[in-house]
């Protein structure tokens, strides 16, 4: 019989579905009585509703409701109550007060898509209108340490050590707000069962999480709610959290008693689900004429919304990623009249990577260095942050594969001297890591006669490939073949799992499902009175033998306290080849070469793709995306595809995915480290680095776009 | 709705049919719709006279339909039709999830009003295959991992299959400039280009 193992290619074991249009995501079911909602926004950036006129609306042909905060029924998580302050964030229909431009303010229900979208042009709303503050860099100076407790100082050493360093850098660093656009709109199909339970399709990264989320917003136990999120179109942190809009379509099917079907429109897309938030990153680097580091300090302020708290986790990377004996960074938040953003894919790391690798970079030529040679000299053997051994670190042989693949050698220590035809030249370096997470989580395993298994678990599958890499996991150790084995997941109703987030899904789901296989193996070893370790195993012959139908069992499985002794990263080195035209600014992406160390690697073929998503991802950060508010009226003026400009096929090369493959001994049973966000960290960061590289023009300020570079 | 002469919007179509209703009934309307109006009915026979019949292929199959003129054929193929299969990533013909076939040329869908497309061949991704036959176009999605999430898939593929009979897959820089109409986010691109490679040099019938 065939064996499928770990780190073999396995092609998707829902590719078929994907390909053929059988997938069904969120939006897609036929449900008898369907209704359809759209959101109708404010067109204010500040203030109150002062009268909002639904007449037209209501009496529009289709139309069965037209909800405000005049009359919906109360959520009752969102009313604060004497034993615990009321939820954070947004409270949709709640009140009548407006703190971003888009906030909806109205939501129509009709019996059809068309009917429900006129309707809304319809609603006719007035406001009292309060000043608005949405341009983050004339609000710097009401800048405020974040509340939240995980963001505070940090001081090792000395502060502000690189002051007094022979070389140093001084700089800042920015970047827009950038939006995660998966491709599939957020969209939420809720209805409520006779019994008062509750159904819900709809976009989650976490079936489990939101689960709870909206049972929490209704008071109702959280097993009287049912989440279905088998397929999701995308997401990179969009889908992290229930969003108000969610709850509102629940709230929705509540009042008609009908299945309410709410899809953002692309526009709502870019407010109302999270976005990476503007930062300013203030780096001062500093070194010893041989490029001993002195001190790093990493200040960064990033813009939040006013209604609710969210602080981009930008400096942490300074303190571990290099052996400096000093480090000190430091949070702010610059609370805006915006929609509150939402970690996005290498949250913060990827952010905190651009400041400190291009930092890096311009101290390398300070000092007249080979970039890479900056950071082999000052390379950290162990963790200085947690003063901890790494669990594994494999980020010299990501240089040094990095290098030899990219064509280091050929890269000119001078920059804009490497010319080809009109095109100058140029080669970067930029490097990441990401912690290696584990969390709890529970599998379920079901073997039967004919020698099949199905295997289930409540985690989610926003595009790596879950169930395909479960699958490999329970091929490996059952030591079957993958088409004998089925992995369900998207359902509340499963063993728990944790939210997809973090690049902690295989380490925590893969080894629930390691765990699971394990004991049933274990199980048939006690049944037929084997030893336990007995590897010769007839799955349907034993089951036959016993006279069973089946056999199924759960498992739990969580971390160790290796975690206490141990740091645990990802790392990763980007390379990047650009070629800038001389004359336009134009520029081209030539070659890009990402290595990681990322433990080991379950699926290369969906690993490897997941690589290239991420550089791509980074690209788009690096060079085409920035969201554009016009501060006179507090609004996007990019909220589209066409305008807001996301990395197409023509914009991207090869690009090659190297993976170390080393198994990390003290993550999990598997060895594996994660690699969903570390695929796009540092990516950016090497780009800027190349475009240096070929022009002599270091861009500190993001997207690098043609224009910045004439 | 565009608004009329003082620049405020026209009002509900009911206050319109209200309107005319009441300055003919005495001539020749009959007093049942005069009934309607006054009693909210007209809007179900509105409905009705506002739908505008279509004829449509559909996958091979003959469809007679009745449809709103404002209908997208993309929300006619995925609300009306239950083909989710073609997907709505923008609904401004920005993103190229929603590529179909019509009459053998790939267009956007959500672009397309779907009364425009009476008497056309609609060909969608759930009619690519031959049965359990997949297309070689989809066989060369799967093996090169041409998606993640594959939300984007079915309008690449269909655009994909179009490139080859445009003529427009001539090299992988030409793919790459004519794929750029359809976004997919979870950065696939390059498998992409190598599914349309392997595809094109298989030779595509
Ligand atoms: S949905 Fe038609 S182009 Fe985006
Ligand atoms: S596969 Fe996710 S958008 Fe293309």
């Amino acid at each position: 019989m065939k064996k499928d193992a770990i780190g073999d290619s396995l092609s998707r074991v829902d590719g078929r579905l994907k390909v053929t249009g059988g997938a069904k995501y969120s939006g897609e079911f036929k449900i008898t009585g369907l209704t359809y909602g759209v959101l109708v926004p404010a067109t204010i950036t500040n203030g109150t509703i002062t009268s909002i006129d639904t007449k037209a609306a209501e009496r529009a042909p289709g139309v069965l409701k037209v909800i405000t905060y005049l009359n919906a029924t109360k959520v009752p998580g969102y009313q604060p109550d004497e034993s615990k302050p009321a939820s954070k964030g947004l409270k949709l229909f709640n009140d009548n007060k407006i703190h971003f431009n888009q906030q909806p303010i109205a939501l129509v229900i009709a019996d059809t898509f068309e009917r429900a979208t006129y309707a809304a042009s319809l609603i006719k709303a007035t406001y009292q209108k309060e000043p608005f503050k949405t341009n983050f860099h004339q609000n710097i100076d009401n800048s405020m340490v974040p509340q939240g407790g995980n963001y505070k100082d940090y001081i090792r050493g000395e502060a502000d050590a690189y002051k007094n360093a022979p070389v140093k850098i001084e700089q800042a660093y920015l970047l827009p707000s950038e939006i995660h656009n998966p491709m599939e709109l957020h969209v939420t199909t809720a209805f409520w069962n006779t019994d008062g339970k509750l159904t819900v399709f709809t976009k989650s990264q976490g079936v489990i999480s939101s689960q709870k989320a909206f049972a929490n917003a209704f008071k109702i136990e959280q097993s009287t709610v049912q989440i279905n999120s088998r397929f999701v179109g995308g997401a990179f942190g969009s889908s992290l959290r229930t969003w108000p809009h969610e709850i509102a379509a629940a709230q929705a099917a509540k009042m008609l008693n009908r299945p309410v079907k709410l899809t953002l429109t692309r526009e709502q897309m870019f407010t109302l689900v999270g976005y990476r938030p503007q930062t300013i990153q203030k780096m001062g680097i500093g070194a010893t004429p041989d490029g001993q580091l002195v001190g790093i300090t990493h200040e960064s302020l990033s813009q939040s919304a006013v209604y609710e708290e969210f602080t981009e986790r930008s400096v942490n990377v300074s303190r571990f990623l290099y052996a400096s004996p000093n480090a000190n960074t430091r949070y702010k938040v610059v609370p805006l009249h915006v929609g509150v953003p939402a970690p996005m894919r290498g949250p913060g790391e990827a952010t905190g990577a651009f400041a400190l690798e291009c930092a890096l970079d311009e101290l390398a030529y300070a000092l007249n260095m080979d970039p890479i040679a900056l950071r082999l000299k000052n390379y950290a053997d162990a963790d200085p942050e947690k003063n901890l051994p790494w669990s594994s670190k494999y980020l010299k042989e990501c240089y040094q594969k990095g290098a030899d693949k990219i064509g280091w050698e050929k890269r000119s220590s001078k920059p804009g001297t490497n010319r080809e035809g009109d095109w100058l030249v140029g080669y970067g370096i930029g490097c990441g890591a990401f912690g290696a997470y584990r969390n709890k989580a529970q599998a379920y395993i079901k073997l039967l006669a004919d020698g099949s298994v199905n295997i289930k678990s409540a985690t989610s599958d926003i595009g790596p490939g879950t169930g395909t890499s479960m699958v490999l996991i329970a091929a490996d150790i059952l030591k079957i073949s993958a088409e004998k084995i089925t992995f369900d997941l998207g359902d509340s109703s499963l063993p728990e799992a944790p939210t997809q987030g973090g690049s902690a899904t295989v380490s925590s789901v893969g080894s629930a499902v390691h765990d699971v296989c394990i004991a049933l193996k274990k199980k048939l070893n006690t049944l037929t009175g084997k030893p336990e370790n007995n590897e010769d195993l007839d799955y349907a012959k034993i089951l036959k033998q016993q006279n069973l139908p089946f056999i199924e069992l759960t498992q739990g499985s969580e971390g160790t306290d290796e975690a206490k002794n141990y740091s645990m990263y990802s790392f990763s080195a980007h390379f990047v080849q650009v070629h800038v035209h001389a004359l336009t600014g134009a520029w081209r992406i030539k070659k890009v070469v990402a290595v990681v160390d990322a433990g080991k690697i379950v699926n290369n073929k969906t690993a490897s793709s997941q690589m290239i998503g991420g550089a791509v991802g980074g690209i788009g950060m690096a060079m085409t995306e920035e969201a554009i508010i016009d501060d006179r009226f507090g609004r996007l003026v990019n909220g589209n595809l066409a305008d807001y400009h996301v990395p197409v096929n023509a914009d991207i090369p090869q690009i090659e995915a190297i993976f170390i493959n080393k198994p990390d001994m003290h993550t999990n049973p598997l060895g594996t480290k994660g690699i969903g966000e570390i695929s796009l960290i540092g990516v950016a960061p090497a780009i800027a680095n190349a475009v240096y590289n070929a022009t002599g023009k270091r861009i500190r300020e993001l997207p690098i776009t043609p224009d910045k570079l004439i | 709705m565009p608004p009329d002469s003082d620049g405020v919007p026209n009002k509900t179509r009911r206050d319109f049919l209200k309107k005319s209703s009441f300055l003919t009934a005495a001539a020749f309307v009959p007093v049942t719709v005069v009934n309607a109006a006054v009693n909210q009915w007209d809007e179900k026979l509105a409905s009705v006279f506002e739908k505008t019949s279509l004829h449509l292929e559909v996958n091979g199959l003959a469809l007679n339909l009745s449809v709103e003129p404002r209908t997208t054929l993309l929300d006619l193929l995925r609300e009306q039709l239950n083909l989710t299969g073609t997907k709505k990533g923008c609904d401004r013909g920005q993103c190229g999830a929603c590529t179909v076939h019509a009459d053998g040329m790939r267009i956007n869908s959500c672009l397309s009003l779907a009364v425009t497309n009476e008497g056309k061949k609609i060909t969608t991704i759930e009619g690519l295959s031959k049965g359990q036959e997949l297309h070689p176009m989809q066989e060369a999605f799967i093996k090169h991992d041409g998606f993640q999430c594959g939300y984007c898939t079915p309008g690449q593929i269909m655009s994909a299959v179009a490139l080859i009979k445009e003529g427009h897959a001539g090299s992988e820089m030409e793919i790459r400039e004519y794929m750029s109409g359809n976004i997919c986010r979870c950065g696939a691109y390059p498998n992409i280009v190598n599914a349309i490679q392997e595809v094109k040099t298989g030779g595509l019938s």
